[in-house]
């Protein structure tokens, strides 16, 4: 078995993992980490494509190689913005799941006082 | 090659493993820590792969910055969560395992049935190469080819942190970014601040120089650019800017701007958006990659130190 194979046996088992993750997670951030897990899952795909295409001297086919580096910048961008919804969310709501709970704070007060 | 199998079983079954880790394990900040560790294995992966350009920025971004963001925000977060307590029911998590091992046995399939020969871009990428005067096809890729998806990458990453802004509270506008404000460091912290940027710095600008020719580039060399410029705001040696500050936002918009701008000369110097003309495309690359890394550089900074936040008691006296 080449090691581009094995890789991608292992993308394959990412991203199930973290499907898992994501669904059976309660807690908002850790469904943002089980998600980055899919993301890097196939990331690994697309580097398994890229080294098969390995011709002209290169190690890999350039162009998946150029897109996933252009998604590694894309997903901590949304990372970074998923995170500051959930500690806002933290702020306003006082709590970190995402399930439909009984509303618990008074609207008149969505600002905790600081 | 007798040795290089084992070196890659063993990156994979440790990649599998932290992969379980981070989803398994009870404590966010665990699970945090354990993603760190993830990236780390993963960039080695990338580099068996063949993608040092990968690697480079896996290592720096996928590990480096999303696990500081992770960590803090784990931190931040009350650590005794009611919602943790309400996991789903066994019935769910066996249906949600089948499905994803259905996933997984499909993606696998077809990695094995893919075909061969495998389709390649290679080829065409490296006849192209000496025209745009960079020796990197990476870059040549990220910069020539492909230079539009590059374009919405670096309007993206303005948008996010718009979007992030977005979400300060109203009383807190026109303050300063606060995720990254902690308690006053000890001094081993302000003494790795004071001492590691000078390094990083010329690493990264290095990183992007030599990005041309061999494996870097403007994301990775801004990646560590900005990691550096975190250090020095969470050992408290300076503040980030406030979000109305001009200058900052010039800069933060300054590479899109120039990438936009070289993208509609190119439709009279060479006949297409975003063409370079003949003989030109070398310099005019590298005018975008510098400007972007700036750019860059400072967005993600400004990602991680998050929206504007109320002042906190200046002294601290107050109780």
């Amino acid at each position: 078995m080449s090691e581009a194979t094995l890789f991608g046996l292992c993308g394959a088992a990412l991203v199930g993992l973290g499907l898992y993750g994501l669904i059976c997670h309660p807690g908002a951030l850790r469904k943002i980490l089980a998600f980055n897990l899919v993301g890097s899952g196939v990331f690994l795909l697309f580097g398994v494509i890229a080294r098969r295409g390995a011709a002209s001297g290169f190690g890999g086919d350039p162009v998946p190689q150029a897109l996933v580096i252009t998604g590694l910048v894309v997903a901590f961008a949304a990372t970074a913005l998923a995170v500051a919804l959930v500690l806002r969310l933290a702020q306003t709501a006082g709590r970190t799941g995402l399930d439909p709970e009984p509303p618990t704070r008074p609207d008149a007060t969505p600002e905790r006082p600081s | 090659m007798s040795l290089t199998v084992p070196v890659d079983l063993g990156l994979a079954l440790l990649l599998l493993g932290l992969a379980v880790w981070v989803i398994a394990t009870s404590a966010t900040y665990r699970a945090a820590e354990g993603f760190i560790a993830y990236g780390l294995v993963l960039a080695l992966v990338w580099v068996r792969l063949g993608s040092v350009d990968v690697a480079l920025t896996e290592a720096a971004l996928g590990s480096g910055l999303t696990g500081l963001l992770l960590l803090r925000a784990a931190a931040r977060l009350p650590p005794d969560d009611p919602a943790e307590a309400a996991r789903p029911g066994r019935g769910i998590r066996v249906l949600a395992a089948l499905l994803c091992a259905v996933v997984t046995a499909g993606l696998a399939t077809v990695v094995l049935l893919l075909p061969e020969p495998a389709p390649t871009l290679a080829p065409a990428a490296a006849a192209n190469l000496p025209a745009t005067g960079v020796g990197n096809p990476v870059t040549g890729v990220l910069l020539a080819y492909r230079a539009i998806d590059t374009l919405g990458e670096s309007i993206v990453l303005v948008l996010a942190l718009v979007g992030l802004w977005a979400l300060a509270p109203d009383a807190a506008w026109g303050g300063r970014p606060g995720a990254l404000r902690t308690p006053p460091a000890g001094s081993a912290l302000r003494f790795l601040a004071q001492v590691l940027p000078p390094f990083g710095i010329l690493v990264g600008i290095h990183l992007l120089w030599i990005g041309a020719d061999h494996p870097g580039g403007k994301f990775q060399g801004a990646t560590v650019l900005a990691a550096m410029w975190v250090l020095v705001i969470v050992a408290g040696l300076r503040q980030p800017p406030a979000v109305t500050s001009r200058s900052m936002r010039w800069l933060v918009v300054a590479g899109s701007l120039l990438f936009v701008a070289i993208g509609i000369a190119g439709i009279w110097l060479a006949e297409a958006f975003l063409a370079y003309p003949d003989g030109l495309a070398k310099p005019f690359i590298l005018a975008i990659e510098a400007a972007l890394t700036l750019s860059v550089a400072v967005i993600l900074g400004l990602l991680l130190a998050g929206p504007p936040e109320a002042e906190p008691p200046s002294t601290g006296a107050r109780s």
